[in-house]
């Protein structure tokens, strides 16, 4: 087969460089009355790094996952190395030289990096064969990629950086020459994103071809050949990337101008509002997450919390928000201390002047089968305002919903609709609405913006601001190294449960990535 | 290949357990036209058993009434995420209550019996399912698990209770009879249209469960926790819910609502409490629950259709002796295994048809309201 010749070249050909690798044309999908993807058409031409930006909802895992064969289009052609194609299953796609590495990684924990690349693809019911096999092949690859991972690792002891290595690896030892990467950053330190380029860019020159979908549009800028640009199921537009910038990019992505820097003035701030106090948390299973944690927010300002995910963050705000007894140390708001007794004092430390964005609001903000009205009041239903005794008044509660909505300009102005059926950026703008719009002395808020679309992630950082300049304290927990240097007045730097330093925003990113790495960077 | 569509609530939860039941219907007819009978002829007397004449019609709502309460109980727990396996033995339990608070007031007036009774009832049923509930929030011992065992402890305790303890001198393993005086009056003493039937004021207990369960559970802040819980636990947590209290509190009130079958049953008709009353009616409960989507309205519909299949089954047993009590069983079984088991059977396939009918224009004004 021609197809496979031209494949298989190092060089590749003048022919090559015509026929794309990848070629969507008037592709569309939808799921009821949601049209994912509208008529989309894409090229992606061999040797390349292809960026795929959007909004959360623009369709890009959609666009995706039809690419994998998960999803079947509703209408329109796939053509693979100018071949057309009916992609039917993911096995399928992988046959036709398609590899995906997700966003969560796919990976048996307690097997050895090798039994994950050949799971799938164990050829004889014998593995000793078909381990060699994969064992030989994974030194070529490391060879020529430089994608060096122990073969005989176990999952569970490597680090997020090298699982997702072992993720391309499993990718390409199926023969995968077209790699699929989604948000493949999300979880790694500023580093970590650095080595993983690197490698993306040897595959490139090595003669494959990337697709990353991401939403940072530094790392579009940084890394990608060509951008495409998807706004609301719809394919915008294709541009070189050294013709376009983040401000233009952010401009097609949500369709007009886009303030990406955040304005505002100089924090001034007053009185302790939350002390914490040699605070550790050891976890359901004994594991110390937060170790020996001390600081304090003032009213009127806003301290940042940096790192990498994971890093005893969440367990941090579970505990200041009396979601979990901490094992030592102290909490206080305006003094007086957070009394841990029975299971859980959420309530009670509500009652102490702290509301609470949490980090996951599937997992923990929202009742997602819940109405609407049912959310804007969850965690504050004992209120007064929602009916008397043990009775709920459902008319008050709703009333007090569509004040909400309409301040937090949450869309659809439904608050009878199911809470599952609002976009990301909405259900965000619920729970803010909940916890902002109310009678506190500290917010303390944990990834704000995540899964958030542009447009909104302008109003969150304002609407976050407007409360330090009424004199709230905020403290903010971010994995998003740009948003927490943008917004904060203050950054600590968290690492393996500990505080590592604390960091004027205005640093330099190298001095955060140390940071973040879990070194100080005043001892370098 | 046309798209999936969710389906409207209608088709969800009022077509497919009405097509549910139908294919059960077919099914055992298939079952009646096996042994050489006459599987229409066999439909209609049950039907006719269970509907067409007041005596029927009262067993049906009899049973009905006792169906409500168990099916009531597993839903509550259900919404604050549990299952309770354990209405059986809660129900069981809860005769001990009723019974004894029955036969101490049994010589003053109905009225304070009804009213003794029922408190009773429902305070030992809400201990009995209570204690699982409790070892499951403090302990995570798995509440289908205890629930289980606390039928067999039930069975066990009761039996020797009856036999041993508050036995009736001379008679085997049941109580005395409650007194003239005090027994709780059925309909047909008002309506000569139940005649001979045992359907009682209970009755008009069961219709203030189903209306009370819905204002707990939606209409109270009690009820906004305990639906909280049930559907994300985590988010509970967050909200600074107390899982532990909750959890006790919807098993008490599951175990309550269970035990109000003693007093429609035990009480009001056998005027005594006999070893096993219960006769399965607290298993019976979970499919009514389930069938019922866990709301009122649903348990209630439910409740009838299965009281109808226990008061027809019988009468068809009886009008047509070469169908075997046994087949009736199957009956019931395969309305229980088609819309308790197997409940979503259909749905992937009316969400194609949904899917195929729908009109494209219609699609694609609703893609508008999306953007707008």
């Amino acid at each position: 087969m021609v197809e496979n010749q031209i494949r298989n070249t190092q060089q590749p050909s003048r022919a090559a460089e015509i026929v794309p690798a990848i070629d969507l044309k008037g592709v569309s999908k939808s799921f009821g009355p949601v049209q994912a993807n509208k008529d989309i058409n894409l090229t992606v031409k061999r040797n390349s790094i292809h960026g795929i930006v959007g909004e959360n909802g623009a369709g890009k895992s959609t666009l995706m996952s039809i690419l994998y064969g998960f999803y079947k289009a509703d209408a329109g052609d796939i053509f693979v190395h100018g071949k057309k194609v009916q992609i039917k299953d993911s096995s399928h796609a992988l046959d036709l030289g398609i590899g995906m590495v997700h966003q969560h990684f796919m990976l048996v924990e307690n097997f050895t990096v090798l039994e994950n690349i050949i799971l799938g693809a164990e050829g004889d019911p014998l593995l000793a064969a078909s381990k060699a096999a994969a064992r030989e092949e994974l030194a070529r690859l490391a060879k020529d990629y430089g994608l060096n991972v122990d073969p005989d690792a176990i999952i569970e002891d490597l680090s997020v950086g090298q699982e997702q290595r072992v993720e391309i690896l499993k990718a390409l030892y199926r023969g995968a020459d077209v790699l699929i990467l989604d948000e493949p950053t999300g979880v790694l330190t500023p580093t970590e994103a650095d080595q993983l380029f690197r490698i993306l860019e040897q595959l490139r020159d090595e003669g494959k071809t990337i697709i990353l979908i991401t939403h940072k549009l530094r790392e579009i800028m940084a890394i990608t050949d060509t951008v495409s640009v998807m706004r609301r199921g719809t394919m915008v537009g294709t541009v070189a990337t050294k013709d376009t910038s983040p401000d233009k990019l952010a401009e097609m992505m949500v369709g007009r101008h886009v303030l990406l820097k955040v304005e505002k003035t100089a924090a001034q701030p007053g009185e302790k509002v939350l002390e914490v106090d040699g605070l550790s948390v050891t976890d359901d299973i004994g594991v110390p997450r937060v170790k020996n944690v001390s600081f304090d927010v003032r009213a009127g300002e806003i301290v940042g919390i940096a790192g990498v995910a994971g890093n005893g963050q969440s367990q941090l705000l579970e505990a200041i928000s009396g979601m979990f007894n901490p094992l030592l140390g102290e909490i206080r708001i305006n003094g007086k201390k957070i009394k841990f007794d029975g299971d859980g004092v959420a309530d009670e430390v509500r009652r102490m002047g702290l509301a609470h964005v949490p980090e996951d609001r599937h997992k923990m903000g929202l009742v997602t089968t819940f109405e609407e009205w049912e959310n804007s009041m969850l965690g504050y239903d004992d209120d007064q305002k929602f009916g008397n005794g043990p009775f709920l008044s459902v008319k008050a509660a709703r009333e007090d919903a569509i004040k909400r909505i309409e301040m937090f300009d949450i869309r659809p102005q439904n608050p009878r609709l199911k809470t599952a059926n609002f976009s990301g950026g909405n259900q965000q703008k619920i729970v803010l609405a909940r916890e902002m719009d109310r009678d506190l002395d500290i917010l303390i808020v944990g990834q704000p913006t995540r899964g958030v679309d542009i447009g909104a992630i302008e109003f969150i950082h304002k609407q976050i601001i407007k409360l330090r300049d009424e004199g709230k304290a905020v403290l903010l927990v971010s994995v998003e190294l740009d948003e927490v240097r943008s917004l904060s007045d203050r950054v600590l730097v968290m690492f393996d449960g500990e505080i590592v330093t604390e960091l004027a925003p205005t640093a330099s990113e190298k001095e955060f990535g140390l940071a973040m790495a879990g070194l100080d960077p005043a001892q370098q | 290949m046309s798209a999936r569509q969710p389906l409207p609530s209608w088709a969800l939860n009022v077509l497919m357990p009405a097509m549910n039941v139908l294919l059960a219907l077919i099914v055992g007819g298939l079952a009646v036209a096996m042994i050489g009978e006459n599987p229409i002829q066999a439909m209609q007397v049950l039907a006719y058993g269970a509907f067409g004449s007041g005596y029927g019609l009262g067993f049906t709502l009899h049973y009905a009434t006792s169906l409500t309460f168990t099916g009531l109980a597993v839903a509550v727990a259900f919404h604050s995420g549990l299952f309770n396996i354990g209405g059986e033995g809660q129900a069981y339990v809860a005769g001990l209550g009723a019974i004894m608070m029955a036969l101490w007031l049994d010589h003053t007036h109905w009225v304070f019996v009804l009213v003794g009774a029922t408190v009773g009832a429902m305070t030992l049923g809400a201990l009995w399912a209570a204690i699982p509930g409790y070892l499951q929030a403090k302990r995570g011992s798995h509440i289908v698990i205890t629930t289980i065992m606390f039928n067999f402890i039930a069975s066990a305790l009761m039996s020797y209770m009856l036999a041993q303890v508050i036995t009736n001198p001379g008679s085997n393993a049941e109580t005395r009879t409650i007194a003239e005086t005090g027994r709780i009056p059925l309909l047909s003493e008002y309506f000569e249209f139940f005649k001979h039937s045992p359907v009682n004021i209970m009755l008009f207990f069961g219709v203030v469960a189903l209306i009370g369960v819905y204002i707990l559970l939606w209409r109270t802040k009690l009820g906004f926790k305990i639906r909280t819980l049930g559907q994300n636990p985590e988010a509970a947590r967050y909200a600074g819910i107390s899982a532990v209290s909750i959890i006790v509190i919807a098993m008490a009130i599951s175990g309550a609502l269970a035990g109000m079958m003693a007093v429609n049953e035990a009480v009001s008709v056998q005027k005594r409490l006999v070893v096993g009353y219960v006769q399965g009616f607290g298993f019976i409960g979970i499919a009514v629950a389930f069938m019922g989507r866990a709301h009122p309205v649903g348990i209630v519909l439910a409740a009838i259709l299965f009281g109808a299949l226990y008061q027809g089954g019988s009468e068809l047993a009886f009008v047509m002796p070469a169908v075997p009590s046994e087949l009736v069983v199957v009956i019931q079984a395969l309305v229980i295994l088609f819309s308790g088991a197997m409940d979503e059977m259909f749905k992937p396939v009316l969400e194609r048809v949904f899917g195929a009918f729908r009109s494209k224009p219609q699609a694609d004004k609703a893609a508008e309201i999306e953007e707008a």
